[in-house]
């Protein structure tokens, strides 16, 4: 079994327009910008990727990354907790422009809502967002003289997500805070696409250390030297790089 | 009209957290109650995108911007830190494990109901975790200046802008007073020594209840 591929064009070849995306990450930290920068590329060789729904705990910061795949216009939709951020003017812009949908969710729905994507559950009950605007046209339900709101699972077609160590199986580690959605979005997405620091050969991770098993991931590929959206945007980096 | 600083405020919201206790800061003007633990006490502090046990910010330049906490602010970590996802994060929330939440409030009602997470209609509409938290920790705390930037009252009958919560808040430090939500009204536990009854009253937009005594509100200067 070898899951890895050789490089991030093949890793990001057979996601199609209309995908529902799930991108790992909270702000900067867990970002996988070299899968979004390629996929970027793809739409401006091929036309393709559009329409994707998009599904992060933000909306992008300055000109890279997700900011940037909003701002080539392949996003039609997003799902988020907080699209606010130091930058965010590439959402805005065209959120007040009526450009882009945005589904607000709680954070730790939007958590629970992937999980249970990933785990085989179509629906939960919470007390997150009663008697809010958020609940606003859900189910509602008494349990054990407390009210709460029925939300439904959320899966993807793919989930891009960047982690520490990866062997060929799939099994991966993270580093630090950029954990985050990374091992959930795994579970929810059809196919999940990886990108990590480090492929390791199978046996080299202590099974005590796997944070997700490989049969949460499908694609595998090394980025050795992972941008960091908050060091490119302290530069005034934009994508695609200017030449 | 003597009022506390907001360091002062958040300085007298430390005085309740237990040594030991979990508590998660809301993002901006909350972050600051870290800093005025009592001598002895050392509080657990998680942050929702994944760390438990994180410590005070890094020198300029030494920043890992995989390590920061919910307001994408480099953080360090103590010893006994741990990491976790997302779904681990808010079952920690949500599950009832927090002792204690603090946030910040555009207004509170006297029932409990919290609005802080939007103005209306306008811009672009932002919730993060706050409607996670509001009910999820063991006590939900408010800070917040006693008034609005224009003289308005924060402490009200009912709220008007969009809730982030439903009988969720348990207490309320402020720039005047300390209050507690008891049964659906708003009980005065401290207030400045200077101030009449009258007078914080009068800047309140609902009735102040007085249950046993009301102790004066001593903060030092910090």
């Amino acid at each position: 079994m070898d899951k890895q591929v050789p490089n991030l064009a093949t890793a990001v070849a057979e996601i199609e327009s209309g995908s529902v995306v799930m991108i790992g990450g909270f702000g900067g930290a867990g970002a996988p910008i070299e899968l979004i920068h390629a996929l970027i590329d793809r739409f401006h060789a091929t036309g393709a990727p559009k329409d994707l729904t998009v599904v992060n705990n933000n909306a992008g910061n300055g000109h890279v990354g997700l900011a940037a795949l909003i701002e080539a216009g392949m996003v039609a939709k997003l799902i988020c907790s907080f699209p606010r951020s130091a930058d965010p003017v590439v959402f805005t812009t065209k959120y007040l422009a009526g450009e882009i949908a945005l589904e607000l969710v709680p954070q730790g729905t939007l958590a629970e809502r992937i999980r249970a994507g990933g785990a085989g559950i179509p629906a939960f009950y919470t007390p997150t967002s009663f008697g809010t605007d958020l609940a606003k046209g859900k189910p509602t339900a008494m349990f054990d003289g407390r009210e709460y709101v029925q939300e439904r699972w959320l899966k993807a077609d793919y989930a891009l997500v960047k982690a520490e160590l990866a062997d060929p199986q799939g099994n991966l580690t993270y580093r630090a805070a950029a954990r985050n959605f990374g091992p959930v979005m795994c579970m929810a997405a059809r196919v999940a696409i990886v990108q990590a620091r480090q492929v390791v050969p199978a046996g080299t991770i202590d099974p005590e250390a796997v944070v997700t098993p490989g049969i949460f991931v499908q694609r595998v590929v090394e980025v050795p030297h992972p941008a960091q959206e908050e060091d490119l945007n302290r530069a005034g980096a934009a994508y695609p790089l200017e030449a | 009209m003597q009022k506390l600083t907001n360091n002062q405020i958040a300085w007298r919201a430390a005085q309740d957290i237990a040594d030991g206790a979990y508590v998660n800061l809301g993002i901006g003007f909350p972050e600051k109650v870290a800093q005025f633990q009592p001598p002895g006490r050392q509080a657990i502090f998680h942050t929702e995108n994944g760390i438990l046990n994180f410590g005070e910010s890094p020198a300029p330049g030494t920043e890992d911007w995989d390590l920061i906490n919910a307001g994408k602010r480099a953080v360090t970590l103590n010893a006994g830190a741990s990491f976790f996802h997302h779904a681990d994060s808010f079952a920690m929330v949500r599950g009832g494990h927090l002792d204690v939440a603090i946030l910040g409030a555009y207004e509170v009602a006297e029932n409990g109901d919290l609005a802080n997470w939007s103005t209306g209609p306008k811009g672009v509409p932002a919730v993060g975790g706050a409607m996670d938290l509001v009910h999820g920790a063991k006590r939900v705390a408010v800070i917040t200046d006693h008034v609005t930037k224009d003289g308005r009252p924060k402490l009200l009958q009912s709220c008007t802008l969009p809730l982030t919560g439903v009988g969720c808040v348990t207490r309320v430090y402020t720039s005047l007073a300390v209050v507690d939500v008891e049964g659906g009204r708003f009980v005065l536990r401290e207030k400045l020594a200077g101030l009449s009854f009258d007078d914080l009253q009068s800047v309140t937009g609902a009735t102040l209840h007085v249950v046993g005594d009301v102790i004066d509100l001593v903060v030092p200067e910090v």
